[in-house]
């Protein structure tokens, strides 16, 4: 700018070796335009892939066993699904952190165990106090492996590793060699058992979709009032109109009859509003309070958190925390839904679902990209196959090999779309 | 008649913004800063430039109170200050944009420039007034190129994010901002744009002290250079009144070489 400025241009020193770069950058600037609708919120929930991948596998096995689509089998896989969406909305927290935790299925193994003795004749709690006794015992799991991995900065792979032999072996303890031990407490039972009665399952739906609907017009309202840019208004027609689909659906799809013969089997299992109370807590601490957007900075660039003055130990123990409650969740569901607790839970098949179901979902396992509806999106695709290939009656073996293609496919979209990202 | 001119109190105006006074600091064997003397004053820019391991990081970090000084005085607004944490100098108005920025790529504009400060109202963050205030800020600053606040920080040019880092810094009623090569990783419209905001900064009456290893930048910019060499600051003056030449010499032998 002033006239020196041309006169230096001789021995300015490292810029040449820049020149590069920078027109890697300038491109990644040029590019810029057409990418921002993609990835619109931290997180950004693409979730258009994972929609079309249910679609593909519903036909699949729809042609393969006209019986996959029934309504009976349907509903059977939400709750099948919702293991595997609660145990992975607890693993999005950790893997939002860059981290894995590969003990959740355990960890959700002693939830149910814990809820099961405690409801037993002999100890005989109320169901109310055995749930948040096995709730706060997955937390204290989640804090003391969390504590392990911030404080002694040991990686979470190998803490969550030895959890994952550890509280499988004290789960086998506390159950005792009696192999499967029943619950006899019906309210427990009832969680993944029971229903609705079919208007509150139309009540809930309609609940869901106004209070949506309010938040996201009234929200956008607001935005435009004070002369910020806001979603236009065909976009967020389309995504109250998403959402009602998919609770009408819903309510549709759980209170058609599904019984069998002359015994008739309608309304919406609990499990239901259950996993939906859920993503809705999660993600708006994830997305709306201090602590999720710490957890997004974390996952994004640590050392840039550490800088703006971010509790890195305690965010990351806080994340771990959750995670292992809501493992607990899940476990109390399972344990439900067998009606039992057994040695032969598989909490390590398990978590290698889990961790599928968030990755499939579109959460990055490098940190700093998911969202719990993940999970959820995810929990759908895993139970379709795991309940499509088992109503095909394929061995075991045929099963763990389609499970290892999913994982993987799901890892490579995940590596592919991180490039893509990095790259502009 | 006069035997006190300099202890003269010279009123809070007169005082610059920094000033350090025989600064030193070692690591071992190893003697980074061995008496800096270096004056920063409020809307101007100043240059810190110096051949590699001339002490000039180490000086930002005592400045920035990631490293403790062994030895001498620092001056803020003609206060002695000894910042010990970097929050201790962020509390006194002293920002720091280090070369790789601190941005998470992963969050958009508002949420890097509020991180760590976000704006709550009833437990939730409060998301329409952080991004008025970020917009706010860079219209201030004439930050134009973003296109949208709600852009993540990955979607943006290396000149993008340079703006959102310095934007980031001076929004929280900072009176210094010191760059850490802020050019370095940019091409020739970006470096243009990224030294038009810089001395859009020292008209708003903010101090800037940028760190630099390109002299065209810095005869682009600066209102006054001061050379580093091994340790100490040779050579410190208005820009006008010297040439790369010259500064090159600074930077070499430590001495100009008689004309």
């Amino acid at each position: 700018m002033t006239a020196d400025a041309g006169r230096a241009a001789g021995p300015s020193v490292p810029d040449d070796a820049e020149l590069g770069g920078s027109a890697v950058r300038d491109d990644a600037g040029g590019s810029e335009p057409g990418a921002p609708r993609r990835v619109a919120v931290a997180g950004g929930a693409n979730v258009l892939p994972v929609l079309i991948g249910v679609a593909v596998i519903a036909i699949i096995f729809q042609l393969l066993n006209d019986r996959f689509l029934s309504t009976g089998n349907l509903v059977n896989l939400f709750v099948q699904a919702s293991v595997f969406m609660l145990i992975g909305m607890g693993e999005v927290f950790v893997l939002l952190l860059g981290e894995i935790d590969l003990s959740l299925g355990y960890v959700a193994g002693i939830g149910g165990v814990i809820v099961t003795e405690l409801v037993q004749a002999r100890t005989g709690w109320p169901w109310w106090s055995a749930v948040a006794t096995a709730l706060l015992a997955t937390g204290a799991i989640g804090f003391l492996q969390g504590s392990l991995v911030t404080r002694l900065r040991l990686p979470s792979f190998v803490v969550t590793l030895a959890g994952l032999l550890g509280w499988q072996g004290a789960m086998i303890i506390i159950l005792g060699t009696g192999g499967t031990i029943p619950i006899p407490n019906a309210t427990i039972t009832g969680i993944a058992n029971g229903t609705l009665p079919p208007l509150g399952g139309w009540a809930l739906a309609g609940a869901v979709v106004a209070g949506y609907a309010a938040m996201t017009i009234g929200g956008d309202a607001k935005r435009r009032a004070t002369g910020i840019a806001a979603p236009r208004r065909s976009t967020t027609v389309l995504k109250v109109l998403g959402v009602a689909v998919a609770a009408v659906a819903i309510a549709l799809l759980t209170n058609a009859d599904r019984g069998v013969g002359r015994y008739t089997l309608r309304g919406m299992p609990y499990v239901i509003p259950l996993v939906f109370a859920v993503l809705l807590l999660w993600s708006t601490v994830l997305t709306r309070t201090r602590f999720g957007r710490y957890v997004y900075a974390i996952g994004g660039n640590a050392e840039a958190a550490r800088r703006a003055g971010i509790a890195l130990g305690w965010v990351r123990t806080l994340a771990f925390t959750f995670a292992g409650t809501t493992a607990g969740v899940g476990g109390i569901v399972y344990a439900s839904r067998l009606r039992s607790m057994s040695t032969s839970f598989d909490g390590g098949t398990i978590v290698l679902y889990v961790v599928a179901t968030a990755v499939i979902g579109g959460t990055s396992l490098f940190g700093g990209r998911g969202h719990p509806l993940h999970a959820v999106l995810g929990g759908v695709v895993i139970a379709a196959i795991v309940n499509g290939m088992a109503l095909l009656g394929l061995s075991a073996a045929i099963q763990l090999i389609a499970t290892a293609i999913v994982l993987l496919a799901s890892i490579f979209v995940d590596v592919v779309i991180r490039r893509r990202g990095a790259a502009g | 008649m006069s035997d006190e001119p300099a202890r003269q109190p010279l009123g809070a105006a007169a005082e610059p913004l920094l000033r350090l006074v025989d600064v030193r600091k070692s690591f071992g064997a190893v003697h980074a800063m061995r008496g800096v003397n270096l004056t920063v004053p409020a809307a101007k820019v100043t240059a810190l430039v110096g051949d590699n391991g001339a002490g000039k990081s180490v000086t930002v970090k005592v400045i920035a109170g990631t490293h403790l000084p062994d030895e001498g005085q620092m001056f803020w607004e003609g206060r002695p200050v000894r910042p010990r944490t970097p929050r201790e100098s962020a509390a006194l108005g002293i920002e720091v944009v280090y070369q790789d920025l601190a941005l998470c790529d992963n969050l958009d504009v508002v949420q890097n420039m509020f991180l760590g400060r976000e704006t709550v109202r009833r437990g939730f963050l409060d998301e329409d007034a952080m991004e008025r205030a970020a917009m706010r800020t860079l219209a201030d600053l004439r930050v134009t190129t973003v296109q949208s606040v709600r852009l993540p920080v990955a979607a943006l040019s290396g000149g993008q994010r340079q703006s959102v880092a310095v934007a980031k810094a001076v929004m929280w009623n900072s009176k210094l901002v010191i760059l850490d090569e802020p050019t370095a990783a940019l091409g020739v419209a970006q470096t243009r744009q990224v030294l038009g905001l810089v001395r859009r900064l020292a008209e708003r009456g903010l101090g800037v002290l940028i760190i630099s290893h390109n002299l065209t930048d810095v005869f682009a910019v600066a209102d006054r250079i001061a050379v580093m060499r091994l340790g100490m600051v040779v050579s410190e003056g208005p820009a006008t009144q010297t040439d790369v030449q010259t500064v090159v010499e600074f930077m070499t032998t430590g001495k100009a070489r008689a004309a």
